[in-house]
């Protein structure tokens, strides 16, 4: 690792002061500083966010849920009122890494970071959530930008992401069992404004909704409606683990799962 | 550079590092505390796992001046002179390593899973929650074996007082 210098911010306020230049927020840390270690990243300031009290928590307000950027993966897998009010959310979190990962890892930090292949993304696509910076609000569908990209700026904070709880909502995993990570995974909601079906670990530029499965759901919202839906593989990522193709029968696989688990 | 102050297994520490200074290298190199391993550059293997206030973590991956302020347990931390901790005696009894390289960080997230779990454990959750410890010996299943014993004597031992608290 090159060397660094190391800040704790006391508020969203402070540290958008010190997040300027090549200063890089900290918030886990468990995808930055393995980067850092093997020299892909290489910031000179660390602004660690995980000292903020606004950042963190959970609420859950009639239909309405909050989550603060700061929460960690634990936090969100183990939330007793999130759990009723939405638990394909929490059985997403349970499944990221490993309990060491989930202990430190946080919500914001996986959004911001938007790892193709990581859960989520997937989930604030499919549940339609409002991303909240230091800055603004913005839909989870204008803020997913590709890989590794969103449309934060350069020192902008996430600093929540909230949504309606749908009428119902299932998460479907294919682990690399290497990694941990999305082979692929498909979030389906059915919600006020129809079926939502995000993809994430397959697409070759990230996170992205099926219109092919949406349609299918919209029709009817259970896993027999799948039968046959043709799903393209052109845009799909094609890598030693699977090849696009199978990533393709994944998704409709991934997706019968999601329905399923949304329906129980 | 900076000044950090922690508490590991129960003892206040303090130290000046760079920045840039993994938690597990203060441990083993400041503090000389060299049961706490590093098996990988990934994040993936384990070995390195400590309790920072309570809850497992990898101490490969946190910068010492992360946790300034915090109290840390390593695997130097749990037994009691010559007594070993329950989970520690219950590796020895069921061959739970053999070379022993993953065996602190097994330990120390095998306790976190077990306070995790006032319940109870079965096999199919020991399994699960040991995802993040590569073993390159055993082969698991003394391990899983040792987690479950240790499980169950700790919840004997703790029966109508509940479950003691971190390790
Ligand atoms: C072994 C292992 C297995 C994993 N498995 C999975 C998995 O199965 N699924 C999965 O989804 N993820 C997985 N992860 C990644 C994990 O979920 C990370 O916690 C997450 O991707 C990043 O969150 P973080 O809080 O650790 O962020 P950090 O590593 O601290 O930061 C990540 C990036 O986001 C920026 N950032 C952080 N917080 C904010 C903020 N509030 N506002 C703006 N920018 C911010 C940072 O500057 C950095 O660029 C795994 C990680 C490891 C080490
Ligand atoms: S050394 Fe920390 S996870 Fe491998
Ligand atoms: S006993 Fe050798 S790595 Fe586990």
């Amino acid at each position: 690792m090159y060397a660094v210098n190391y800040h704790r911010a006391k508020s969203v306020a402070d540290a958008a002061k010190l997040g300027k230049g090549d200063a890089k927020y900290l918030s886990g840390g468990m995808t930055l500083i393995p980067a850092m270690k093997t020299r892909l990243a290489a910031p000179s300031d660390l602004v660690d966010l995980t000292h903020i009290k606004d950042l963190k928590g959970i609420t859950v307000s009639g239909k309405t849920v909050t989550i603060g950027a700061g929460t960690t993966h634990y936090e969100v897998a183990t939330d007793a009122k999130l759990a009723k009010a939405c638990p394909a959310i929490v059985y997403l979190a349970g499944l990221i890494g490993d309990p060491a990962v989930r202990h430190r890892g946080t919500i914001g930090g996986s959004i911001a970071n938007n790892d193709p292949a990581a859960d989520y993304p997937a989930a604030m696509l499919a549940l339609g959530a409002t991303i909240t910076t230091n800055k603004r609000s913005l839909p989870a569908d204008k803020f997913f930008k590709g890989l590794f990209e969103t449309a934060l700026k350069d020192g902008e904070i996430v600093t929540s992401v909230s949504f309606t709880v749908p009428a119902k909502a299932g998460y479907a995993k294919f682990p690399n069992p290497a990694s941990r990570y999305a082979m692929t995974g498909v979030f389906v909601t059915k919600g006020k404004d129809g079926v939502r079906a995000a993809v994430t670990g397959a697409g070759d530029d990230g996170v992205f909704r099926s219109k092919e499965i949406e349609a299918a759901l919209s029709k009817k919202f259970e896993a027999s409606a799948l039968e046959g839906v043709k799903v393209p593989s052109g845009s799909l990522m094609e890598d030693m683990h699977a090849s696009s193709d199978y990533r393709a029968a994944l998704i409709l696989a991934m997706a019968k799962r999601a329905v399923a688990q949304a329906n129980a | 550079m900076s000044e950090i102050s922690m508490t590991v297994n129960g003892r206040k520490v303090q130290g000046t590092v760079e920045d840039r200074t993994l938690l597990v290298h203060f441990l083993r190199e400041n503090l000389g505390l060299t049961g706490t391993h590093v098996g990988c550059d990934t994040s993936q293997c384990g070995a390195c796992l400590v309790h920072v206030d309570g809850k497992a973590m990898k101490s490969c991956t946190l910068l010492a001046v992360q946790v300034s302020g915090s109290e840390i347990m390593t695997i130097e931390g749990l037994a009691n002179g010559a007594d070993l901790h329950p989970v520690q005696a219950a590796f020895r009894e069921h061959h739970g390593l053999q070379c022993g390289f993953c065996t602190p960080g097994m330990i120390m997230s095998a306790i976190d899973m077990i306070n995790r779990h006032p319940e109870g454990l079965d096999e199919a959750t020991v399994r699960a929650e040991l995802e993040g410890n590569i073993c390159r010996c055993t082969g698991y299943h003394n391990i899983v074996k040792a987690v479950l014993a240790a499980s169950k004597e700790m919840a004997k031992s703790t029966k109508g007082k509940g479950r003691a608290k971190a390790a």
